[in-house]
């Protein structure tokens, strides 16, 4: 069917942007802020619902010695708890439900985007722009909560002569204030780049005349590369997340460099 | 490109915002403890388990070491009484020893009061049927009929001198 597509035709209805686009289901506006119902919506509640669904079942019987998916929450849990517990210490106990709800939840986003003909939530610079202010925001207030004016002294690093220190404060300063951004940067990039990828692969094994034919395979094999790949990519980038707002963390309860 | 679209951000984070306060609360509230409580309970489980096998060990320790002080006990016991039975076994036979061997020396003792008294009568004996024997031997070659006294006398003083 391919075959009776122009290629400029194909090209535009299979633009490996057209995955990212945000479509209203359902228009919903409250005192002119527009809160529309969308396909980006629509998903977040399937990975709400997912992992809920996923750890009720997995501490449903709170078995001593745990099945499969009872191990596998409570790995996902230590795993975090560890997490916190290294990066921030003890301190950092109180802040762990949001670390998980966090991770857990970048997570799930990544791996269900990769299912086909979904939706990624986190390849939209503002979502996880929003998480990241979450994190900075809050983190800044648990700082200046914690220690005062003394958490001015983050900036200042020990040990530096005088001369150098206003300049050093100026950078100091400019590399916390860029957190946020290239906290979100980092996912949103991680994810669209991925998908675009494979969106480009996918579509070669489509114009090279599908994955029945030759010229096909060799796209189709880089596809099946890069989807696990992106798995991994996935993974990894929940778990960059939350590792680095557990160091920011640890930076606003600890103050030391 | 569909993310710098600004007019889909504020229903994108009014329905993250609302996705996100949820599941953190549903995890903080209900699922995370309920995991962190069968963790703790299993940890405490096993630790329960360990200090019980522990107790259970140092028990049986202590009814193996009084196991084996009721054993020397008795082996000491018994090594008493080996002794003090070797010991009155050895005087005994130590007693029979010595009264065999003092029957034994009364025995030798008399045999050879025998055997010198024997010899005594022997020598007695052979006196005078040397006399006899001289006499008739001095009669038969020389016709003397020598005294028996004197012949005895002589034959006595030779029988002293061989």
């Amino acid at each position: 069917m391919g075959l009776f597509i122009s290629s400029a035709q194909a090209a535009e209805n299979h633009s490996p942007l057209e995955q990212f686009e945000i479509r209203r289901l359902v228009p919903l506006d409250v005192g002119g802020v527009d809160v529309s119902f969308t396909n980006s919506s629509l998903w977040m509640i399937v990975v709400l619902a997912a992992i809920t669904f996923f750890l009720s079942v997995a501490v449903q019987r709170q078995a001593l010695v745990p099945g499969r998916l009872q191990l596998t929450a409570e790995m996902a849990y230590q795993f975090i708890a560890n997490m916190v517990r290294d990066n921030a210490g003890s301190a950092g106990r109180p802040y762990f439900p949001f670390i998980f709800t966090l991770f857990i939840f970048i997570l799930f986003a990544n791996i269900q985007g990769l299912i086909p003909y979904s939706f990624t939530v986190t390849s939209h610079i503002i979502v996880t722009f929003s998480m990241a202010l979450v994190v900075f925001v809050g983190v800044t207030i648990i700082g200046v909560v914690r220690h005062g004016a003394r958490f001015l002294t983050l900036f200042v690093p020990s040990g530096v002569p005088i001369a150098l220190a206003p300049l050093l404060v100026v950078i100091e300063l400019i590399s916390y204030l860029v957190r946020p951004i290239t906290l979100a940067v980092r996912l949103f990039a991680n994810m669209t780049a991925g998908h675009i990828l494979l969106k480009v692969f996918g579509g070669f094994v489509v114009s090279l005349g599908g994955f029945y034919v030759i010229p096909g395979i060799a796209p189709l094999a880089v596809t099946v590369a890069l989807y696990g790949l992106e798995l991994i990519v996935a993974f990894l980038q929940a778990y960059v997340f939350a590792v680095l707002s557990c160091l920011y963390l640890n930076d606003a309860l600890h103050l030391h460099h | 490109m569909p993310q710098l679209d600004i007019t889909t951000f504020t229903a994108q984070i009014f329905w993250l915002v609302v996705t996100f306060v949820v599941l953190y609360l549903v995890l903080a509230r209900r699922l995370l403890p309920r995991i962190g409580e069968v963790i703790e309970s299993r940890a405490k489980r096993i630790a329960e388990d360990i200090e019980q096998a522990e107790k259970l060990k140092a028990e049986s320790e202590a009814a193996i070491k009084t196991y084996e002080a009721a054993l020397a006990g008795a082996r000491a016991n018994a090594q008493t009484v080996i002794g003090e039975a070797k010991a009155a076994a050895t005087a005994e036979s130590a007693k029979a020893l010595a009264a065999l061997e003092a029957r034994l020396d009364a025995d030798a003792s008399a045999a050879e009061a025998r055997i010198r008294a024997a010899r005594e009568r022997a020598k007695d004996e052979l006196a005078s049927v040397a006399g006899e024997a001289a006499s008739a031997i001095a009669k038969r070659l020389i016709g003397v009929d020598a005294r028996s006294d004197a012949v005895a006398a002589v034959v006595a003083a030779e029988l002293k001198r061989t």
